[in-house]
């Protein structure tokens, strides 16, 4: 395994990852020689787009205007009160257009993929949500949109399929493996090698390859810069506690990266415990996994003892993947976050929960965070704040939900 | 001398092109791999190359994962892989063996433990697709001190400032991958292959091999013409693949053998003219 390098003495944790991609031991590059020249190319257009003030610009406008930002920062009052403990608020990324925080990320890259003269665009997608923002996003600029999808999400998540659809992307059903995210993550990597002197690939969470961590964090850090920003204003100070879900660790690692300085706030990062740790039905590899090598990057996996990727299981599919964006298994390491794991029961309890007490319905996954947030608010004083983060809405699980609830519409 | 060195050596002595074909280990059951690996060398092999398993085989096309699938459902793994090759070296101490892979399974074994296991079993070099000589600065040094080539890939997209980073971190051979795409791919196009390979031989003085997009015994011809070796793997899985479900193992494996056997019959024949 890589050292970590010893130069880091004076540098801040917001500094990471360095040159090569590196979070500590973790991230990094790790993928076929065909994909080496194309991340050289795709790591200096993120770097040099990145200080251009023409792109800056109209990545801002876009987020404004399409994306609907900044969204709100809601104090949850009545749910605080019900739960005797620190003050909630509640960071609306449900609210923006396509509904999850994905879009922040594809409105990005496709800005990326226009300047670099990439005329087709490929995605992976679990839950959909990553598949309908860049489908959403190709459609507005008029490009091609391949979007992979495992067979096995396809038939849980059929509303989203049909929505990839009428934005004009073509998903293609991933029959390999185990046939869910991971599996579809391949497949795009696949398409990519053999397409990619005219094709973008937008990876959906903050993991693969350098720079995607480290640029998918950038693209989703709006999250916590305007939170820092709301809370400041709502209560004059810095939260106390960050909460959000983790599946490949996105949202989460948007609303933590600009905290990550501030070393008085607390980070916890949910993942989905599913049937339950020790069943090893669950999707939590922070939890319960151990370090490895997978999709570009080296992370903590859900892997057997000799290697091989081991199936997962939530309820939520949007967190259903053996991986983990490096930073966050970085972050677990030096104890700068911390990362527990919630089951599906649990999940389901707080996507209840929070429905009947504010009126607002989460995404399974989002679901995760609340039903930890209901076990830490309790431990906290009154006069203290947590943000959690809000990352998606539930309108695509009502089908889930009510299955599990026994219903049939 | 390693066994590539010499292999290579003596190919060059008589003027003839390396012929290195690629199975996976366990594919479509764990007791054909020895009996195979035997065959294959009758039938022309110079070098074999010995694919791992892997759940997630990124850089595959459909028929090596539908290999990967297949093997891993006897759960044939890394150490398994190494058994093998160690009751193949109980009768074989020439032709070299080389596994090719992915990193996960070395990584999770640890890189001292997997090389030194390795090289005891017999294993000559290992091509590990999914780690550039840029994340290798542990993994080069395991396997060199246990006398190990590390083996590594060029590609159309690879640069030649890039090439010459490449061939000052690889022994045994350097490997050229002949497509943009994964293994099985169709249509390898032999002038731009050509072409290619001259600038890879200005780089470094390594034996070149050829893979991907090879199906035919007259595309290993034409690549013969101008690579040092060619590697066939799709070609001779899909041949697994037919007889994959035959009634009993047994007669699946007898088939699978002497299908590969022809093929590689052939286009031992076809390098040779």
């Amino acid at each position: 395994m890589t050292t970590q390098k010893q130069d880091q003495v004076g540098k801040k944790l917001s500094d990471m990852p360095d040159e090569t991609g590196h979070f500590g031991q973790y991230g990094g590059i790790f993928v076929p020689e065909t994909l080496m020249e194309p991340l050289k190319e795709l790591k200096e257009a993120y770097i040099h787009y990145f200080q251009d003030p023409d792109f800056v610009t109209e990545l801002d406008s876009d987020l404004t205007n399409y994306v609907g930002r900044p969204s709100p920062l809601y104090f949850a009052q009545r749910w605080s009160r019900e739960l005797g403990g620190a003050k909630i608020y509640l960071k609306r990324e449900d609210l923006n257009h396509t509904g999850a925080h994905k879009v922040n990320n594809t409105v990005g890259q496709m800005l990326l993929a226009k300047r670099m003269g990439k005329t087709r665009i490929i995605a992976e997608t679990g839950a959909g949500q990553h598949g309908v923002a860049t489908a959403t996003v190709a459609a507005r600029l008029g490009l091609e949109c391949v979007v992979y999808m495992g067979a096995e999400d396809i038939q849980r998540q059929a509303l989203n399929v049909y929505r990839m659809k009428l934005l004009g992307a073509r998903v293609v059903s991933v029959e390999s493996g185990s046939r869910t995210l991971k599996d579809a993550l391949n497949e795009a990597m696949r398409d990519w090698v053999t397409n990619i002197d005219n094709t973008f690939y937008i990876i959906g969470t903050a993991a693969g390859p350098h720079p995607y961590p480290a640029m998918v964090r950038d693209f989703q850090a709006i999250i916590g810069r305007e939170a820092k920003q709301q809370i400041m204003t709502h209560e004059g100070r810095l939260p106390d506690a960050l909460v959000a879900c983790i599946g490949g660790g996105s949202n989460a690692i948007g609303l933590f990266y600009p905290f990550v300085d501030d070393i008085d706030v607390s980070m916890y990062g949910v993942e989905a415990a599913g049937h339950g740790l020790e069943t090893g039905n669950h999707a939590a590899p922070l939890c319960a996994g151990k370090p490895g090598v997978l999709h570009g990057n080296r992370t903590y996996l859900m892997e057997d003892r000799h290697g091989q990727i081991i199936p997962t299981h939530s309820v939520s599919a949007g967190l259903d993947y053996p991986g983990v964006g490096p930073e966050h298994s970085w972050l677990k390491d030096i104890g700068r976050a911390n990362y527990v794991a919630v089951t599906d029961e649990e999940a389901l309890k707080g996507f209840h929960d929070l429905t009947l007490t504010e009126g607002i319905m989460p995404a399974l996954e989002s679901s995760h965070a609340i039903a930890y947030v209901t076990k830490l608010a309790p431990t906290m004083d009154k006069e203290q704040i947590i943000i959690m983060n809000l990352s998606g809405r539930g309108d695509k699980d009502i089908h889930t939900v009510a299955t599990i609830d026994g219903i049939e519409f | 001398m390693s066994r590539i060195k010499s292999c290579f050596a003596q190919l060059k002595n008589n003027n003839k092109k390396a012929l290195i074909p690629y199975v996976a280990a366990g594919d479509p059951n764990p007791e054909i791999t020895l009996d195979l690996m035997h065959a294959m060398v009758q039938s022309g092999a110079d070098i074999i190359e010995l694919g791992v398993p892997f759940s997630d085989p990124m850089a595959d096309g459909p028929v090596i994962q539908k290999a990967s699938e297949r093997a891993l459902i006897y759960g044939t793994s890394l150490t398994d892989v190494l058994a093998i090759i160690k009751q193949f070296r109980e009768t074989n101490d020439t032709t070299p063996v080389v596994l090719m892979g992915y990193l996960n399974p070395i990584e999770v074994m640890g890189y001292d433990v997997f090389a030194k296991a390795a090289s005891g079993a017999g294993v000559d070099g290992v091509l590990t697709v999914d780690i550039p000589p840029e994340e290798a600065q542990d993994y080069i040094p395991a396997l060199r001190q246990n006398g190990l080539d590390p083996i590594f890939l060029l590609s159309p997209t690879t640069t030649r400032e890039r090439m010459a980073l490449i061939c000052q971190y690889a022994s045994g051979f350097i490997y050229y991958v002949a497509v943009k795409g994964v293994t099985g791919t169709a249509a390898l196009d032999t002038t731009e292959v050509a072409r290619r390979l001259k600038i890879i031989n200005e780089v470094t003085d390594l034996p070149i091999g050829v893979g991907f997009g090879i199906k035919s015994a007259e595309t290993a011809a034409a690549v013969g013409q101008v690579a040092d070796a060619v590697v066939v793997g799709s070609a001779l899985v899909n041949l697994v693949e037919q007889n994959a479900h035959a009634l009993s193992n047994a007669e699946g494996n007898i088939k699978i053998i002497e299908e590969i056997s022809q093929v590689l019959l052939s286009m031992r024949t076809a390098l040779d003219a």
